[in-house]
């Protein structure tokens, strides 16, 4: 039986296993939310904003591991999802992103809501596809998925003009699709894993430097093996944070520009790098030339162009991490079992690191009257409990929830950390919400981030969401403030935010709830309160205003040079907190 | 240093762009560049000339591999190759030199393909070196207007 373009649109979703459709209506898909209306199977949730439904689908592929899916009309409606876009390509992050098109007789016409969006979005997607016959419809959506969810995951967009919709086919749903210019590599080269093994074994100061991918490919419990089984000490980036366990004693926090003191100086002072689902970003790195001078390096990613992209690599191994890890761990079992001479990392290189945890420990001072930042999330973070997720805005509350926060397990940290894309955390949160009805989800938000998707606050509420919007509110764009202060004079350009709405009376008028602490005894509370009220709920924390993230490598600077800052002077009756 | 890469890709609307997108996009430099379909016609031939140090060289190839229309990358540059490159050129010399064209273009093994009053149009295929000498020796004779197809070449059994 032949069945129209979104009827085949829509029992392939069903087919690929999708359950929630984050999305926007308009002239060209009406068609397939006619298909939709009324539909049991597939739950649509309405955004208030395409780059809001985009950010929904990226908090729940991240926060499940599943691809999320979006469907919004052709021309605004489709370019409103490039940031969103944008922000899933540069994390690797698998989304399929429909967008209605024109006519495909009048593409190219100028047509009313037309974009070239194929065009537009070809830098950003892993790959895009327009469809310009009904019978290749099936099988781009299967192809669609496929190239979104293998090899390094990605966002790829699927154009579908307006009469490719309408028209009619039978549906034939291929079970399995051959690409045969695309064949994702997962297994690491033996000989080359046998290197790493060797290396591993004899190394006096080693580190694992690992990442996104680790979380990718689902292999932390492999991650927490290796470094338990030779005492590795474990640096985690931005987007690795929950694949290694945060209170583990070997864990040395994040590194990088506003990493951990131990974390930097172990990479600098190792004689071996294991890295491990990462692609050395500038902002880990700082200046290259500096970065593990006296290390060999082992990298581990499933994408050959991360490799050797920008240092140089000693032992390059292309695959998944989990079938690579998987991998060295035999090897390096093998190894022990057959009696190689097993030269146990030296004490002393414990015993350095842990000096260096103590020489500078994350810190911040205590203020009797003035909530600080920090203190926040470390309350949150206590409270929470190891399941929930969190997700950020970008910025001050972003590095303040990396270093303060503990996260323990894989997939409960999400944000935006290659495109810095503020405005995403309230729409992450919502889509993972959607994922895991059942746990707490957080947003940590800065107070400019929040209103760059507050219109989301509508879509919280009608779905009725029960999630937690942290807004660390010190009228500021906070890091944009620390950087003019640091670098540019205190000249605060464009970042006062003086002026903001009441936040408690906007969660109000959306229907949510809303709370205020503004002195260090109401942050306890209030996060109780929050957690224990059923809905939405917006806390506004009303915080030091010229609070700074330390520490911190200046951009371009090396990162065994971090800066400290002056608040980690000991001030007249105010007592210094020092957390590891 | 210079790199002839040959590359095989679905031939497919869009690849070409995604191709020059991939160069534009991460500040490499196409010096020259050629397409047409192979004897498949569902895959196509590119030939692109373009410069970079051996990192650079590296990322370039494994960035094409990547790109999912994408089949095959070889540089060539690597192994022994024959190169050509197609260039014809309308040369309108004084009337006491029109001999000289023709001359030049006898010895660079170049044909005539029209002529008028006025001008000479010439064609001549070679390496790079050729070409640049055989532009160079017209040049004083009065080149009005020039045209290059861009390198393509071939691995040697």
């Amino acid at each position: 039986m032949k069945i129209t373009g979104a009827e085949i649109f829509v029992n392939a979703l069903k087919k690929e296993g999708v359950d929630t459709i984050f999305g926007y209506p308009g002239g060209v898909v009406l068609k397939v939310f006619d298909v939709l209306y009324g539909e049991k199977d597939l739950k649509v949730v309405l955004s208030r904003h395409e780059q809001g439904a985009t950010h929904m689908a990226d908090g729940y592929a991240r926060a499940t591991g599943k691809p999320g899916v979006v469907l919004v009309t052709s021309g605004p409606g489709a370019t409103n999802t490039v940031t969103g876009i944008a922000t899933a390509h540069m994390d690797s992050i698998p989304l399929v992103v429909f967008t209605g098109q024109v006519p495909t007789k009048m593409i190219g016409n100028d047509a009313f809501q037309e974009a070239d969006i194929v065009g537009i979005t070809r830098p950003c997607t892993k790959y895009n596809f327009l469809v310009k016959d009904i019978r290749d419809l099936a099988r781009t959506i299967k192809e669609a998925f496929v190239i979104a969810t293998t090899g390094r995951p990605g966002p790829v967009l699927v154009d579908l003009p307006k009469d490719v919709l309408a028209d009619k086919a039978e549906f034939d749903y291929p079970s399995e699709v051959k690409i045969r210019s695309y064949n994702p590599k997962y297994v690491g080269n033996k000989w080359q894993i046998r290197q790493a093994a060797q290396a591993i074994i004899k190394a006096k100061r080693p580190v694992i430097y690992a990442g996104g991918g680790v979380i990718l490919s689902n292999a932390a419990a492999e991650l927490k093996d290796l470094a338990e089984m030779v005492q590795i000490p474990v640096a985690l980036t931005l987007m690795g944070l929950g694949a290694f366990p945060g209170r583990h004693p070997l864990f040395l926090g994040m590194l990088g520009m506003h990493g951990t003191y131990q974390a930097n100086m172990a990479l600098y002072k190792s004689d071996l790098v294991v890295a491990i689902g990462v692609r050395f970003d500038d902002r880990v790195t700082g200046k290259v030339d500096e970065f593990c001078p006296e290390a060999k390096i082992i990298h581990v990613d499933i994408d050959p162009t991360s490799i050797r992209k920008n240092i140089h690599v000693d032992i390059p191994i292309v695959g998944d991490v989990k079938f690579v890890l998987t991998d060295l761990i035999r090897e390096i079992r093998e190894m022990q079992a057959a009696g190689e001479t097993w030269e146990a990392i030296p004490r002393t290189w414990h015993r350095q690191i842990d000096e260096w945890r103590t020489e500078h420990p994350l810190s911040y001072e205590w203020d009797e009257d003035v909530i600080k930042p920090q203190y926040v999330i470390e309350k949150i973070s206590e409270m929470a409990g190891e399941n929930a997720i969190v997700t950020t805005d970008v910025g001050q509350c972003q590095m303040w929830t990396a270093q303060f926060y503990k996260f323990e397990r894989p997939r409960t940290f999400l944000t935006s950390g290659g495109l810095g894309t503020m405005g995403y955390g309230l729409p992450a949160a919502i889509g993972a919400q959607m994922a895991f009805p059942d746990r707490l989800v957080v947003d940590v938000a800065g107070d400019g981030s929040f209103e760059m998707n507050v219109q989301e606050m509508a879509t919280a509420v009608i779905q009725k969401l029960p999630i937690k919007i942290a807004i660390l509110n010190n009228g500021y764009l906070g890091m944009v403030r620390q950087w003019q202060e640091l670098f540019f004079n205190r000249h605060y350009s464009s970042s006062d935010l003086t002026g903001q709405p009441d936040f408690v009376r906007l969660a109000e008028a959306y229907g949510a709830v809303g709370l205020r602490a503004a002195r260090p005894e109401e942050v306890e509370p209030t996060i109780r309160k929050a957690f224990e009220t059923p809905r939405p709920v917006i806390m506004e924390f009303v915080v030091n205003r010229e609070e700074n993230v330390f520490p911190m490598v200046p951009a371009g600077g090396a990162n065994h040079q971090m800066m400290f800052g002056a608040d980690r002077k000991k001030s007249e009756g105010r007592l210094r907190v020092a957390r590891g | 240093m210079r790199h002839i890469i040959s590359v095989l890709v679905e031939n497919k609307f869009g690849v070409l762009s995604r191709i020059a997108g991939l160069f534009s996009g991460r500040g490499f430099n196409i010096e020259t560049l050629s397409v047409a379909p192979t004897l498949d016609p569902q895959i196509s031939q590119m030939t692109i000339v373009t410069a970079g140090d051996d990192q650079i060289i590296e990322q370039i190839t494994k960035q094409l591999n990547k790109l999912i229309d994408v089949i095959k990358v070889t540089d060539l540059t690597e192994k022994e190759f024959v190169e050509r490159e197609m260039v014809i050129v309308k040369v309108s010399p004084p009337a006491e030199q029109r001999a000289e064209v023709l001359r030049t273009c006898e010895i660079f093994r170049g044909r005539v393909v029209d002529s008028s009053p006025k001008t000479y149009t010439v064609l001549v295929t070679g390496d790079d070196k050729k070409i640049g000498a055989f532009i160079e020796l017209l040049r004083p004779l009065g080149i009005k207007e020039i045209i290059r197809t861009g390198k393509i070449a071939i691995g040697r059994e």
